[in-house]
């Protein structure tokens, strides 16, 4: 099973912005992700994690398919609700996307507290069904419908 | 595979795609079958042991490929003429000529400069494709798409594979080196992805402009190229500390710098300066070398590099040579002069990350922390590389801790 989980701009329990930690605290703070990241890279759990440029960088794009696209920049409203990174994993059940997504938001900020960032965790939707009785189910649906 | 026959296949790659190129007269077909030929040795030679010819071997074994992919897809006539082309002896041509018309074609005007380095990294350099999505942190679909657009491009300008005429040809190389220094900056400060050294796009590029400083050893700004890409590479063991983050140039171990490197660097530009017309790449080799002589950052020439920068700015008019400047004045005449010399620059570099981290340092320097901490802020609200933009937080995070005023908005 994939999952994606999202971490945004809120900084959870945290309100202090990044700038005004301690650099040691911002170094056991990267430190901790990269532990993270190394370990879901041998468990063989990860299959991408990005970290995204700012919002103040982002535009929006939008097209009716005929004219030009309207392109919006910054700066936007919401800045929190933007998404910060992103990582994928294949796991083999809910409960260790859920474990992982745990340990994300219990990444330590000022004073080597947790910061309890929010994590969101979406399932990725399978592109093939996952057993014979399935698929059978679904080569009749589609056969009805030609 | 083994390093010896990596070495030779790589050296030999562009010499047998441009034999092949100059008898099929068809550069795309070519490549591929080069590809393909280089992909049967590296499984081959390691356990039969390299051929008497391999030269010989790699273009036989190319040319086959050739004809068996036009088996597939073309009339039986156009197949023989292809074949009897292979045959035919053509014209004499030396191995360098042909390295370096490889080299014109893969970094023709017509193509991007995306395009332009990922086929002069597969072409000329024999790295396959997997190789360069990798280097580049794409899919290798993407990869090959990429490649496969440009080669096409290559095809619709209707490029013959000869040499430019005479009248043209430094401009075409101007063309070379600059793909060629964008694949040691790409290796070197990446625009993207997680790690800040890609070590092997830098040491590709050095063996690329090494290659082709081969070929035209008289070229005072090959040399100087190849001299620059070996002084700035030489401080990369001293440039990033355990965790992969930025360490400056005044802050660097400078015993960890690679001293043999900066010796050669330094050899190859005292060979260029006065052969010929001094040109960017020497003018910014000789900056790296007053950096790379001093051997404690206080002991920096400082006049001497603030010079330089004014003829570099001159010679290129390039507002990112001014950032480097401002800083060079600050060194030599003060904090307030650097930033005034940035002002000249501001309308033209609004939104790049790099103004705003030289103001801060030069704010800094002056004593503004605070503003300095707003601009390092803002530099790193606007790079794309990660490393960049945690070094840059760092710096706003040590300043404000060394705020008097830091009142703690916790």
């Amino acid at each position: 099973m994939r999952y994606l989980l999202i971490v945004n701009f809120e900084g959870g329990a945290i309100d202090t912005p990044m700038e005004e930690w301690k650099p040691e605290e911002i170094t056991a703070h990267l430190d901790y992700y990269k532990a993270l990241h190394a370990e879901l890279v041998r468990s063989g759990e990860l299959v991408d994690s990005q970290v995204l440029a700012g919002p103040n960088l982002a535009k929006i794009v939008s097209s009716d398919g005929r004219h030009a696209p309207v392109v919006t920049d910054g700066p936007f409203q919401e800045f929190k609700e933007w998404v910060a990174g992103y990582q994928i994993v294949d796991v083999e059940s809910e409960a260790r996307a859920i474990e992982i997504a745990a340990r994300i938001s219990a990444v330590p900020g000022p004073g080597g507290e947790a910061t309890q960032q929010p994590i969101q965790l979406r399932q990725v939707m399978d592109q093939a069904p996952s057993d014979v009785a399935e698929m059978e189910q679904f080569l009749h649906q589609v056969g009805d419908k030609r | 595979m083994t390093p010896e026959v990596e070495d030779l296949l790589r050296e030999l790659a562009p010499q047998v795609l441009g034999a092949l190129t100059r008898r099929s007269r068809d550069f795309d077909a070519s490549e591929d079958a080069v590809q393909e030929a280089l992909l049967a040795a590296s499984s081959r030679w390691p356990g039969d042991g390299i051929p008497a010819k391999p030269f010989g071997w790699l273009l036989q074994t190319a040319a086959r490929r050739m004809i068996d992919q036009r088996r597939s897809e073309q009339s039986r006539r156009q197949r023989e003429t292809l074949a009897s082309l292979l045959e035919a002896s053509p014209p004499e041509i030396s191995d360098k000529d042909d390295t370096l018309i490889v080299l014109f074609m893969c970094c023709h005007p017509a193509l991007t400069p995306a395009s332009a380095i990922a086929l002069t990294l597969r072409a000329v350099g024999g790295l396959t494709t997997t190789e360069i999505a990798s280097a580049f942190l794409v899919s290798e679909a993407t990869m090959a798409q990429r490649i496969s657009r440009a080669k096409q491009r290559i095809k619709d300008s209707g490029m013959s594979f000869t040499m430019p005429a005479r009248e043209d040809q430094s401009a075409r190389l101007r063309t070379v080196l600059h793909v060629l220094y964008l694949i040691f900056n790409e290796g070197y400060a990446s625009t993207s992805g997680r790690e800040l050294h890609r070590v092997e796009l830098s040491d590709e590029a050095i063996r690329l402009t090494r290659m082709l400083h081969g070929v035209l050893p008289d070229d005072s700004e090959v040399a100087g190229l190849l001299a620059l890409m070996l002084l700035v590479d030489a401080r990369r063991p001293a440039r990033t500390g355990a965790r992969g983050e930025v360490i400056p140039l005044a802050q660097q171990d400078r015993t960890r710098w690679n001293r043999a490197c900066m010796a050669e660097g330094v050899a190859l530009l005292n060979g260029a300066i006065g052969r010929g017309r001094v040109g960017e790449y020497q003018l910014q080799a000789a900056i790296a070398a007053v950096h790379d002589q001093a051997t404690h950052s206080a002991d920096t020439d400082w006049p001497q590099i603030l010079g330089l920068y004014e003829l570099l700015e001159q010679m290129t008019g390039n507002p990112v040579v001014t950032l480097n400047k401002a800083i060079a004045t600050a060194m030599v005449h003060g904090p307030t002069e650097g930033l005034a010399v940035l002002e000249t620059v501001d309308a033209q570099l609004a939104d790049h990350h790099r103004l705003e981290a030289v103001r801060a340092h030069l704010l800094e320097m002056a004593g503004d922390r605070k503003a300095a901490v707003a601009h390092y802020l803002a530099a790193a609200s606007r790079t794309t590389n990660l490393p960049t933009q945690r070094y840059l937080t760092m710096q706003a995070a040590r300043l404000s801790h060394s705020l008097p005023d830091q009142s703690g908005t916790t």
